[in-house]
Formats: C-alpha cells, structure tokens, sequence
C-alpha cells in the first residue's frame, strides 16, 4: 500500500543520500575527480564511530564529532600523499587508484571488523517520532534530513561567502592562475577532501543508526550518492538534494510494491531521469 | 635594485626557451620587454612570477632568492602578475576576482576594492556580474584590479594590450601613472614598439631566447631597436 | 636530395615472438597430454582472467572508457548460458557464443545510457547499470531468483566431444570436460588477442588512439569518435559474455552474487591490466602471470591479498603508470606486439 508515508519516508531517506552525495559533488566540483572510494570512506567512518560507541561507551553523536577531525586528517593526508600525484587531463589514473583504494578499505575493515554486519546503537532515539496529523515522522530520519539541509547551507555560504569558497572555485576554474593570486593549490584540494571526508563522517553516523551495514555496504552508498548527483544536476547542491529525495521516493515506492524491488526502483529512477534530462533536472549554468 | 635575473635559463621539457637572460628592475621603474612571438618574453614573465621553476639565485628579489619558489609563495612577498589573456576566474564576479587577489596577501598600500572601483569606475557597475561576461578591455581592467589588491611591490604585465582596442589600450596605459603612483616597479611586455619605448624608462629587447638590445629609449635609434627586434639578417 | 624510407611496423623482437608465440600456442594445445588436471584448471582460470583483462584492456586502454562493469557482461553471457542450456536443452558450446551474442545485445542499451555521462562518470554508471542487471537477474526465478541454480548434470555430462577426449588421453569424464574447457579458453583468449591485435594494426587501431587522447583533435582529422567508442565497447561486451559463459560452464552451478561480481570480474581484471601494463596487449599477459604467482604464495593470508593488489594497483599506477610491461620495454627495448609505426630510411641522410 504506497500511502502519504511511504512518500515521506522516501523523501527523508533522500536526506541520507544527499549527505553521501554532498562529499562527492564537493571533490568533484573543486578537482574534478570521481571517488571510487566515497561509499567505502562513509563505511569506514561508520566503524569509527562504533568504536567510540561500543568500546569507549560514548554516545553516537560525540562518537562521530570526535571522529570528524580525524576523518579530516585522513583526507587531507590522502590528498597530499596520494591523489594530488594522478591528478591531471587523463581520468583513468584518480579512476584506477580510487578503486585500489575502495578495494584495500572493504578488505581492511574486513580484517578487523569481521562480515558481521553492525549498527551504531542509539538507544531511544531509535523509536522517538513526531505526530504531524497524517502521520508520524520517525525523529532519527527527520533528524538525518535537517542534518542534509544544515550541511548544503552551510556548503553553500562557504562556496559563495567566504575566501576559502573563493579559492575552492578559483583553483577549480585555473590552478595556475589561482596560484599567481598566492593559493597553493595542493592545499586547497587536501583542504577540500578533508571537508568531505567530514561530510562523509555525517553521513555515516546517520548510516549506521539508521540500518545495519558490514565492510561491502560501501559501494552500493557510492552508487546512490552518485546518482542523486547526476539527477540534480553538476555542482548544484540543492538539485544533490531533490536527486536524493527522488531516489529515496523511488525505493520506498518500490519497496512497498514488492520488498525486492527496494534498490532496484532507485536506480531504475535515475536511468529514466538520465534518459529524458542527461544533464540532470537543475543543471548549472 | 628590487628585482633582477642572473643567467637565467628555462627549458620546456627539451626545448631551450632562455639562454642566459639578464634584467634588473629599480623600486618605481617601468621596465618595458619586446621582442617578436616566440623570442621568450613570455617565459620570461613564468618564470619571475613562479608558474616556472629555476635555480634559485636565478631570480633575485629584494636581496633574496626567489628562483626556485613556487607561484604563490613570489605572489605573497610581493610579485604580482597581470597574466597574458587575463585569466579571470569564469565562476567568480568582478568582485570576487578582485577579493581573490587580496585574500592570501593585502600588503600595505592604498589598494582595495574602493580604491581599485575607483581607478576603474565601470567595474563597480558590474561588481556582481560573472567576470568573463565582460568586454576585453573591461576585463583587463579586472585582471590590472586583482593585481594591486595585494598592494605589490613589482607588477608584472604580460602582453598588456593583446587582443584590445586602440582606445582601451589608450585608456589603460593613461591609468598607469596611478597605477604606480606608490612607488610600484612594473615589467610591461609589450609587442607595440613605440608604446614601449613611450611608457617605460628602460627597454629590452629579446630574440630567440636572448636580451638582444637593452637601454633607455632616448639612447636607442629606432634602426637599432629594429634590428634587434626582428634579427640581424632581417 | 631523395630519400627512400619505407614505414615498418614489425620489430625483430616482434618476428622472433610471432614464432615463439606460434610455438607456445601449438605447446598449449598438447599441454593435457602431460600435465595434470589441476594444472588443466588453473590454466583455465589464468586463459579466462587474460581474455578479460584484454577486453578491459580494449575499453580503457585503447578506447579511454574506464568501465567499473564488465561484471554486467561476464554475468549477462553466463546466465544466457544457464538458461538456454537449463530451460532449452541447448548445445553448452554453441551457448558460449550465445552468452556473447546476448551480451553485446544488451550492451547497446547501455551504452546508449552510458555514453551520455561524461569521463569519469562513465565509470560509476557502468557500475549502476551492471547493478541493474545484478538485481533483474535476482528476480528472474527460472534461473533461480537470487540464490542461483545448477545445470543439469546430463547437460553437463554430456558436453560434446567428451568421449573423444577421454578415449585421446585416457581420463575420467569430468577431467576430459575440464580440457575441452581448457582448449576453447585457449581459443577464446588467442582469438580475441588476434583480433585486438589486428584491429589495433589497422586505421582504426590509429583513430582509436586519438581517440583517447583527444576527442575533439580525432574528430578534426575526420575520425569519429562515438563510432569508435561503441566499438570498442560492444567487442569487450561480447568478448567478456563468451569469458563469462564459459567461466560458468565450468563451475555449472550460478548465483547473481558470483556472476556480477564486481571483484572477480572487474576488480581483478582492473588490477591486472594495471600492474601489467595498461594500453598494451604484452602487459596483460604479464600482468596475469604477476597476479596468479602473488596469489598462491599469499593464499593464506585471506583478504590481505586483495589488500596487497590493491596497494601494488595504486603503486604502479603512482610511480610506474606504463606497468611492468613498460619498464621492461624500456630497459630492453622489446616490442612482441608492435604498433607504432617507425620510418626506416634506406638511404644514407646527407643534409642536416
């Protein structure tokens, strides 16, 4: 029975994937690399978390603001010391060592955190709603969309209102020139891939206290942040945004179907979008 | 002496751009470079500016070695480039392509957005418009901005008056006396000869590579200056 | 002055390897004869991977289309086996070429979807779309929904040409199976290096290469690119459909996990093509030798193994981008599959 809910509840799930997304489109906008390895980074934060939550008993959220810096450090150190070295015009050196590292991470974590699948405990927040009159809205997925809003305006003012936006998008149009007006380019994209590893560190407590994950979930994150890009268009967080929630609708839609067709609806959503909009629903001028 | 070359050399991968050039620059001197495309001005600019690397008593600035520093490090002791073609930043308005050239370095001097609005009155018009929506000579503008928000000490343009209008050439070249009004020392390459020899109270000459000529224009006859630019055989 | 210079292609390392090549292939095919059946089967596994890794080869290092989804293919062709054999009764050889025919089939969808995404994106849509067919195929229960099927062991059994073999070198049926297997591995990683090869020879091998460096230059010079790119990708597409359908005629038992498994089928493909030598076809080869002799001495080690590819993939492509192979090119000046045109001057150059 696909009612008011079902819809709801998808477009609230699209709160997650714009939060996989936003790291993604963020990397991409600035230094035009795609991420092989962003679904398992989110992964890879998510066991940080639950380290913080189930050995050093703290709760989830501290758990993830702890782990946010070091997150951070693992970006910038990632970019200086390995992607700043295949960046250039050629797509398939970033394309192959992102992959290399998408597989080293999934059989890393394997090593050390087993296949049992994990889920960050949250205690009462798990079972908290809001009553709107037509239905009730689970707190934790009303919580994980207000996060995905909070980190698109906060984005946002950063790209639009800052010196560092500036120098995100100077160094995105012109690393040369960039670097005649005093920016170290290097820098800028360790810099940048530091603020999505933390945007990844969001997106992962909300992964994990939202449903159960193991050391392979981490590709098939990558594929529906990548697709709510694509929908909404490059380099436009707010379309990020309505892409995710358009994947989200898809899979509640199908899964209230038929349970199976859960994942599937979402990507069939996004081959249709591709199909009719290939440059996404709110392309940037 | 604020800024000097000693044997500088720069080579693109096998192929030999400079051989051994050797300019100086004076705290508030214009210093003009012509020379034919291809004679090296351009690798000149690159590598005073940083964009090309070279030993580092290559480039001396102030009493220091700069030759070997990258682009934004010259940038932040004072060096700052107007580049050939503009360069402005597509995604970035006016404004932001002028904020951008203050943010890692202001200096001190009397450049900032309301001096430089100013100097150019159009851009302030325009502050919000994307950059490149803007005419060449409108651009130039932007692009001469950028470079004194950072109040630097040596201004370096390359190709000023590539690709402009006769009257915006005009236009910028009359601004250029408040443009160095504080003492700012400027290498201008330029590829119109008697603009050159006009503006600035030093001229360089450079072919294949090579200073083939240098003096002050009083002292240069206008057959010597040609045929240093375009070759003896010529 | 004139000069008579002729354009060559061949090397002398080339000739001499054609004729060590024409040997080794004649010393593959009696291989059975002397060797035992779990050497029949790994040959089958290293034959199966190169055959792959040259249709990835083709795509990325030829074409510059970095797919994440061959598995797509690989899971495609053996599932056309599985069906046609399993539901039909059909020939489990002739089903080989099927499961090609099947995969290039559905490869035209694709790559209408496909290449409709740019660069890199190329390669996280190539994944999708293998994720769709992945979870279509789950829901096909003919075949076995998402926990997979068998063939039927008279099928299997019964593959033609087994009594021949068996009676050739006194073996059981199941080890006379194993070597039929072996021999069109054999034929199928031959022929589609052949063709790789002869494809790469011709204009279109010079057109290809533009191509990838740079799309807009090749369409100046009046070579089409979107003609290219679908080429290259419907001859990996149906190569890697063949490959896979053999690979499942082998173990005949399928699940849409092991079938479109990005790690089997892409991930090792990938890393193999890389340490190898990408954009070459020597470095393949090399490549799979590399990777079958790190993977029986860290057999123990479990996932460290993968975590070892995946640092060597990274390492090479860092500070080694030409692969093993090209090292090795440099230091000895080798070319066992030439393709870059050289001039040879016949006589002596007097001016300069």
């Amino acid at each position: 029975m696909i009612g008011i809910d079902t819809i709801i509840q998808g477009v609230l799930l699209g709160g997650l994937y714009a939060l996989f997304a936003s790291g993604l489109s963020l990397i991409f906008g600035i230094m035009r690399l795609v991420n092989l390895a962003h679904g398992d980074l989110i992964v890879f934060a998510g066991y940080l978390i639950l380290v913080g939550v189930s050995v050093f008993g703290l709760n989830p959220f501290l758990s993830a603001l702890i782990a946010a810096p070091l997150m951070f450090g693992v970006g910038w150190v990632l970019q200086l010391a390995v992607l700043n070295r295949v960046l250039g015009h050629n797509i398939l050196p970033p394309l192959l060592v992102t992959f290399g590292l998408s597989v080293i991470l999934q059989n890393l974590l394997l090593e050390t955190f087993s296949a049992d699948s994990q889920r960050i405990p949250v205690g009462v927040l798990e079972t908290a709603s809001v009553d709107i009159g037509v239905t009730s809205l689970g707190l934790l997925p009303l919580l994980t969309f207000g996060s995905a809003i909070a980190v698109i305006l906060i984005l946002n003012w950063i790209f639009y209102r800052t010196a560092l936006g500036r120098a995100f998008r100077a160094v995105s149009d012109d690393p040369t020139t960039a670097s005649l007006m005093g920016i170290k380019p290097n820098r800028i994209f360790a810099l940048a891939t530091g603020l999505a590893l933390v945007i990844v560190t969001i997106a992962a407590l909300y992964l994990g206290m939202r449903a159960n994950f193991d050391p392979t979930t981490g590709p098939a994150r990558l594929l529906y942040a990548f697709e709510a890009v694509i929908i909404g268009g490059l380099g436009n967080l707010w379309g990020t945004l309505i892409g995710g929630m358009i994947i989200g609708v898809s899979q509640t839609v199908g899964a209230a179907l038929n349970p199976e067709w859960q994942i599937l609806a979402g990507h069939v959503a996004f081959l249709i979008v591709l199909l009719i909009r290939p440059r996404g629903l709110m392309p940037k001028q | 002496m604020i800024l000097q070359t000693q044997d500088l050399t720069a080579s693109y991968g096998d192929f030999r751009a400079l051989f051994g050039v050797n300019i100086s620059l004076e705290p508030g001197q214009i210093v003009s470079i012509i020379g034919a495309n291809g004679a090296g001005k351009t690798t000149l600019m690159r590598s005073i500016s940083g964009v090309l690397q070279n030993a580092p008593e290559q480039v001396v600035f102030k009493g220091k070695p700069i030759g070997d520093l990258p682009a934004s490090n010259i940038m932040q002791r004072g060096i700052a480039m107007v580049p050939e073609g503009r360069r402005l930043f597509p995604s970035l308005s006016v404004e932001e392509n002028l904020l951008v050239g203050a943010d890692r370095r202001k200096g001190s001097g009397p450049w900032n957005l309301h001096s430089v609005y100013a100097l150019f009155p159009i851009l302030s018009e325009f502050r919000s418009r994307p950059a490149t929506a803007l005419s060449g000579g409108q651009q130039q503008m932007i692009a001469i901005g950028r470079a004194l928000m950072s109040n630097p000490e040596v201004l370096l343009f390359d190709e000023i008056s590539l690709g402009l209008a006769p009257i915006v050439i005009r236009e910028i070249y009359a601004a250029m006396p408040k443009i160095l009004s504080q003492g700012t020392g400027a290498i201008i390459v330029e590829q119109d000869i008697a603009q050159a020899m006009r503006v600035a109270s030093y001229v360089y000459c450079m072919i294949e590579g090579k200073v083939s000529l240098e003096g002050a224009p009083a002292d240069l006859s206008r057959s010597v200056v040609h045929e240093a630019y375009f070759g003896a055989a010529a | 002055m004139t000069h008579n210079a002729r354009i060559e292609i061949a090397t002398r390392s080339s000739r001499v390897f054609l004729v060590f090549a024409f040997a080794a292939i004649i010393a593959a095919v009696f291989l059975p004869a002397f060797v035992s059946r779990g050497i029949i089967k790994d040959m089958f596994a290293i034959l199966t991977l190169l055959a792959l890794a040259q249709c990835w080869n083709l795509l990325a290092g030829y074409g510059g289309l970095v797919s994440v989804g061959q598995q797509a293919f690989v899971g495609l062709g053996a599932y056309t086996l599985f069906a046609v054999v399993g539901l039909y009764g059909f020939d489990p050889l002739l089903s080989i070429l099927m499961g090609g025919v099947v995969a290039l089939l559905f490869a035209i969808p694709f790559a209408f979807f496909l290449f409709r995404l740019d660069g890199a994106y190329f390669a996280i849509g190539s994944w999708v779309l293998a994720e769709v067919a992945r979870l279509s195929v789950a829901q096909w229960k003919a075949v076995g929904g998402g926990t997979g099927t068998s063939l039927p062991r008279d099928t299997v059994r019964s593959m033609p040409g087994t009594d021949w073999v068996r009676a050739l070198f006194d073996v059981s049926g199941s080890a006379a199976r194993d070597i039929i297997l072996y021999w069109i591995a054999l034929i199928l990683a031959v022929a589609l290096m052949t063709a790789i090869y002869v494809l790469m020879r011709r204009r279109i091998g010079l057109g290809l290469t533009a191509v990838k460096d740079n799309a807009e230059a090749a369409r100046s010079v009046g070579i089409n690119a979107s003609a290219i790119k679908w080429m290259t990708y419907l001859i990996s597409a149906f190569g890697a459909g063949m490959v896979g359908a053999l690979i499942f005629l082998q173990t005949a038992r399928i699940s849409p996990g092991a079938a479109f498994s990005v790690t089997d089928w892409t991930a090792f493909v990938i890393f193999v093509v890389v340490i190898g030598g990408i954009g070459t076809l020597e470095g393949p080869i090399l490549g799979v030798i590399v990777f079958f002799v790190l993977q029986n001495f860290l057999a123990d080690f479990g996932s460290w193994y993968l975590v070892a590819l995946g640092a060597a993939g990274i390492v090479v492509m860092i500070f080694a981008p030409q692969g093993l192979w090209g090292l090795l090119r440099d230091r000895l000046g080798l070319t066992l599959f030439p393709l870059r045109r050289r001039v040879i001057f016949t006589s002596e150059r007097t001016d300069l």
